[in-house]
């Protein structure tokens, strides 16, 4: 008998490790032959943990499964137990999906090699190896695969130049510092099938003529820290890393790196700094990381999600990826929802759906039952979104012709009773612990801002153009996303929520 | 008690050697060293400094630019809340107040007995399963009233 228990943080977080442990005493006790795997998690944070059986007849699935669940699961037989969902696939938050960045996770062991060749791994990479590195460039151009740390640049532009680059030693570095608040597919990722980023941070290597690769993991994300360093050490007896990749290729390796809690080291100029052993300040651009990046060498800076994404391309072609999507956003999306939600988690779909669907369908509307005030879209730095603007379509450039940003993709949902002056003014305090000090703009403006959100919060009128005037120079004076983009979610919630700004107005008046 | 700084300076020396072959170790020495000591006493900065060629301060610039690295020993618990949007959409601000009014101290501060540090933290990718936090390193989602008070509890216990 195997049973499937996550893994995953969010999972820990919410009892997985009690249930497994309850899970082989009960087997033990039953004197049953268990094996016990832990796997990522599905991506239904709602039903966390959520165990798996496999049976004859596919993967059968329980949850929410908490340890005291245990006895009386295995009594009755499973299938009759009322916290049976039926068959895995067939739920229909997995059936809408069109999973290929995550298709592996949840699904298999991540630390199996063995398990990940069965399920399509590898091919991306055998495939890379019978191509040049313009040919692997050019694939990855044809996908249309932009940036999904939320810049949403180009990726095979990007590596085109590291190609060109001229160099003894070039550098591949995975951007994992994934402190966007509502996101998680990073997370989601390394620890549910962490070989996939391994695979393509592999392919960036042979398409740049990189040998090293970096992964700069976030403090705050222990678990994915500590199975990225397994899937690594798996990857090399493997043979997949080492001095020669898959025993016919050049020589490549990858080294976790970890992060000490600044979230603006996610700017990759600022990651680059502190892999260097640095302070996480920006560095202004030109040059480029692509053409001077870690130790002034040629660098491809990419996102987990954007690196996890290429086995897929190599191994089914471009056209396929590009096939899928709306406008200029080509391919999938891993779309995290959170906040004040009855369904959270992670469903992946081709760009283009609603935050109306997103937010109804999906979601199921907010977890408290009251009416959906506001949504975040892209992290502190993304826009507040009003129910005015639901329809449209999820997309790099329909977002900005809202003003706003698909980030990473996390989608913060708000109920009613959300205070839009406060998260304004969270926004602007964030920024300002946050900030790294190298411009003005960012440092001096963001506490000026959360001063001049308290005037407005006081009754003083006068300070909202002021509030305006100060996100103009933020947005046009800064170095970096920080405080270029902090003015989003602050003009946002300024610009769809007068109310929240105006009620104190009225009483100064 | 108070790490006794130059008993501690083998054990740093070996550390320091041990991570010394990465390119830019900086930082892995400076995780290390915290790992071991539970935070980086002022002689290993010096240390530090003369093993990779840099200026005294230049370390000390470094290690105080990020949240992470403590100059000085935290509680014997460490309680991180996470203050960030997606917590706030279910009622994070509410469960800090009511626990910092319990263990009565702020952010940043550890109690006078020494048993509890409550520090913030901006996102624990727990965004799902709001509010989080992570207790002496173990994972809590969907925090409520209740948690907290039982947090509270243990913590003092």
């Amino acid at each position: 008998m195997r049973i499937y228990v996550p893994r995953d943080a969010a999972a820990k977080a919410l009892g997985a490790d009690a249930v497994a442990k309850a899970i082989a005493a009960e087997a033990t006790r039953r004197g049953l032959d268990v094996q016990l795997v832990r796997n990522g998690s599905r991506g239904m944070v709602w039903l966390e943990p959520l165990v798996e059986v496999e049976t004859a007849t596919g993967r059968m699935a329980f949850g929410p499964v908490c340890a005291d669940d245990v006895a009386g699961l295995f009594a009755s037989g499973w299938d009759q137990h009322p916290k049976a969902l039926g068959r895995t696939d067939e739920l229909p938050w997995l059936r809408a999906q069109t999973r290929l960045t995550f298709a592996r996770v949840g699904v298999i062991d991540p630390l199996s090699l063995a398990d990940y060749r069965a399920h399509g791994g590898l091919k991306g990479l055998e495939r890379a190896l019978e191509m040049d590195a313009a040919a692997i460039v050019e694939e990855v151009k044809a996908s249309g695969l932009r940036g999904r740390g939320g810049a949403g640049f180009p990726t095979g532009i990007k590596w085109d130049t590291v190609r060109q680059a001229a160099g003894p030693r070039k550098y591949i570095v995975c951007n994992a510092d994934e402190g966007d608040s509502g996101t998680f597919a990073d997370r989601m990722l390394m620890e549910g099938d962490p070989l996939t980023l391994i695979e393509g941070m592999t392919i960036a290597g042979l398409a740049c003529g990189a040998t090293k690769g970096f992964v700069y993991i976030r403090s705050e994300y222990p678990d994915a820290i500590e199975v990225m360093q397994a899937a690594l050490d798996v990857a090399r007896a493997g043979g997949v890393l080492g001095a020669s990749v898959m025993g016919r290729g050049p020589a490549f390796d990858i080294e976790v790196r970890v992060g000490a809690g600044a979230y603006v080291c996610g700017e990759e100029t600022s990651l680059l700094n502190s892999l260097e052993g640095k302070r996480g300040t920006v560095r202004a651009k030109p040059p480029l990381p692509a053409l001077q990046g870690f130790m002034g060498r040629p660098t491809v800076v990419n996102n987990v999600i954007s690196l996890a994404s290429v086995p897929t391309v190599l191994a089914n072609g471009a056209a396929a990826y590009a096939a899928l999507g709306i406008g200029r956003s080509r391919g999938t999306i891993p779309l995290q929802i959170a906040g004040n939600v009855k369904h959270g988690g992670l469903f992946e779909a081709a760009f283009g759906m609603s935050l109306r669907q997103i937010v109804t369908d999906l979601a199921g509307g907010t977890a408290s039952g009251r009416p959906v005030k506001a949504v975040q879209v892209g992290g502190p730095l993304g826009a507040y979104l009003a129910p005015h603007q639901f329809d449209v379509p999820f997309g790099y450039e329909e977002y900005a012709g809202q003003n706003a940003l698909i980030g990473h993709a996390g989608i913060v949902v708000f109920d009613d009773s959300a205070d839009m002056l406060k998260m304004a003014r969270f926004a602007m305090e964030f920024c300002a612990i946050e900030s790294c000090g190298k411009c003005t703009p960012c440092r001096i403006g963001a506490v000026r801002g959360v001063e001049t959100l308290d005037r407005i919060a006081q009754g003083d009128t006068s300070a909202m153009p002021l509030l305006a005037d100060l996100c103009e120079t933020m947005k046009a004076g800064s170095l970096c996303a920080l405080g270029g983009f902090t003015p989003y979610p602050v003009m946002s919630a300024v610009t769809h929520f007068p109310d929240d700004f105006a009620p104190m107005k009225e009483a100064a008046e | 008690m108070p790490l006794d700084e130059s008993a501690a300076l083998p054990r740093i020396r070996e550390i320091i050697a041990d991570h010394q072959a990465l390119e830019g170790p900086l930082l892995p020495i400076l995780h290390a060293i915290q790992a071991e000591f539970g935070h980086v006493p002022q002689s290993a900065l010096l240390e530090i400094a003369q093993a990779l060629s840099l200026g005294k301060a230049e370390v000390h610039g470094v290690m105080s630019f990020y949240h992470d690295f403590r100059a000085a020993p935290a509680g014997r618990h460490v309680i991180k809340i996470c203050r960030a949007e997606a917590c706030q959409s279910m009622g994070a601000d509410k469960l800090a107040d009511l626990l910092q009014q319990k263990l009565g101290i702020g952010w940043h501060e550890t109690t006078a007995d020494g048993a509890v540090t409550l520090e913030p933290v901006f996102c624990l990718g727990l965004c799902a399963c709001a509010p989080s936090a992570l207790v002496d390193g173990k994972l809590v989602g969907r925090l409520d009233e209740d948690t907290v008070q039982q947090i509270a509890s243990e913590v003092r216990a």
